[in-house]
């Protein structure tokens, strides 16, 4: 097999780069659109908020008992024994701001993210989605914007959600396990966290939700080959969103304030 | 009605359409034969917007449409029906659902009219008592008979069926070969239709052009085509291994 010149790859990058652009444009435009699809936007609002609750909870809840872990076993460590009271903030600010939009965004990705794939894959290789057209239906208006919204409103849902989850998995490590007092941990956390600490997890969060939504999309609307054509897609969308995410994450955390 | 000039496109290396001219009047049906893989759906894919070609102009009523933009384009395609070769029906709507799409979104029919539409138009295709059926549980021919209701529910201007007898009995694709006509009779639609059934063809056509080759090699009413001169229509039409058609 001939290896790809660096040239080749550069060029592709660009090019899958631009389609997802322009896909993200048209989309923008057609937002305020008529006809609106609202059946479809509460389909999907079900789809990716209330059908996503289990997974989130499962991993907040154990983000925040890990977390919470590991904050104990550091104060106790390196500050010393009754310290620990002081890691209610940290574990509220690192799981408002860091964990829990992350872990959402991966997790919904993975959900959500590859089944917006499979659906609209397949549509593609069935020619639904040129049936749409041929009925007069705008194919970015009835497949991608109401994914693109509902995507982008619940994962700021999902994340406070998962905050409070986390949190209090890191309250029950500390107080109700290792025996932190009780008061003063709620106290701290009361008096360091911030409003614009949770706010900016859900800018992420709704930021995140976009990604998953276009990407999904994006890896849909090209699928080709039948079923490998899916299946591919799926996998890219996993992979290339939570890609993504990772890393507008960082950038994201530098660029918001606080 | 429908003017094709010049049309070329190109898949790759693949030249395709290599200047397709073709002329449809209001209330004519125009069939399509050729090969597989001559490009014939994908001529139909550009008159309903879904290829832009590489060269050529497409008018409908005067209308350009190969430069129009989506929002322009929707207009225009909303006047057209089209029969999916693979029926291309939504598998996560039912068949009413399936058949009612176009009605609700671009009609002011009240939600019985619609109901009473959808059953008209599964009768029309020899179906009824199906419509909350899934389109996975229904056979290939009644897939296609939904894809057709579908296609005309919303009263196009224009039909344009990629192959509608394929997967169908011959009772059943005779019927369709009636509906065909009746629509044209009764509501004054122009077809184009794409098949390889000359029984059908000879039926329904007012004209027949022979796509080979990425060109229209011959064009002319049933009778004319019949009488063909050129050897690459005749072995088509006869249906004949032998002749100039390479065989793959």
């Amino acid at each position: 097999m001939q290896a790809k010149s660096p040239f080749l790859y550069f060029s592709s990058f660009f090019q899958q780069a631009g389609e997802v652009g322009l896909l993200l444009f048209k989309t923008f435009k057609n937002l305020f659109k008529k006809p609106w699809e609202k059946k479809i936007f509460l389909q999907q609002l079900e789809e990716v908020g209330i059908k996503s609750l289990p997974v989130v909870s499962l991993t907040a809840a154990f983000g925040g008992l890990v977390f919470g872990l590991q904050t104990y076993v550091g104060f106790h460590r390196y500050i010393g024994p009754g310290s620990e009271t002081y890691g209610g903030p940290i574990i509220s600010l690192g799981l408002s701001k860091e964990l829990i939009p992350i872990l959402v965004g991966l997790m919904v990705s993975g959900r959500v993210g590859s089944a917006i794939a499979a659906e609209i894959g397949t549509m593609k290789i069935t020619e639904q989605i040129d049936a749409l057209f041929s009925l007069g239906a705008n194919p970015i208006r009835y497949l991608v914007v109401p994914r693109t919204l509902a995507c982008m409103i619940m994962l700021p849902c999902l994340t406070i959600y998962g905050d409070i989850i986390g949190t209090a998995g890191g309250l029950f490590y500390n107080v109700y396990i290792m025996g932190v007092n009780r008061v003063l941990y709620i106290r701290y956390t009361l008096l360091y966290i911030q409003m614009w600490d949770v706010l900016s997890g859900l800018i992420k969060a709704a930021i995140f939700g976009i990604v998953i939504a276009i990407i999904g999309c994006w890896q849909g609307l090209k699928t080709e080959g039948g079923a490998e054509g899916v299946g591919k897609a799926t996998t890219q969308t996993v992979v290339v969103a939570s890609i993504i995410i990772l890393i507008i994450n960082f950038f994201l955390s530098k660029a918001l304030p606080g | 009605m429908i003017r094709v000039i010049d049309l070329h496109i190109a898949f790759g290396q693949n030249k395709v359409l290599r200047g397709i001219n073709l002329t449809l009047k209001k209330g004519e049906t125009l069939v399509v034969i050729g090969q597989s893989g001559s490009g014939k759906s994908v001529l139909i894919r550009h008159l309903i917007g879904l290829i832009k070609p590489d060269k050529g102009e497409i008018y409908i009523d005067g209308v350009e449409i190969t430069r129009l933009k989506d929002d322009e384009l929707h207009k225009i395609t909303r006047r057209f029906g089209l029969l999916f070769q693979g029926t291309a029906l939504f598998d996560s709507m039912t068949v009413a659902q399936n058949v009612s799409f176009g009605l609700e979104r671009y009609t002011d029919l009240s939600r019985e009219e619609i109901q009473e539409r959808v059953n008209e138009n599964l009768a029309l295709v020899g179906l009824r008592g199906i419509e909350n059926l899934m389109p996975h549980e229904l056979s290939g021919g009644m897939k296609k008979r939904v894809g057709l209701a579908r296609a005309i529910a919303y009263r196009p201007d224009i039909i344009l069926y990629d192959e509608p007898s394929t997967g169908i009995d011959p009772i059943r694709a005779d019927a369709i070969n009636d509906l065909i006509i009746r629509m044209k009779h009764e509501l004054n639609v122009s077809t184009v239709i794409i098949t390889h059934d000359m029984t059908s063809a000879y039926k329904v056509a007012d004209k027949i052009a022979m796509l080979y080759a990425g060109r229209i090699i011959e064009e002319g009413v049933p009778a004319d085509i019949k009488k063909s001169q050129n050897p690459v229509v005749q072995q088509f039409i006869r249906g004949r291994a032998k002749g100039p058609i390479a065989k793959w």
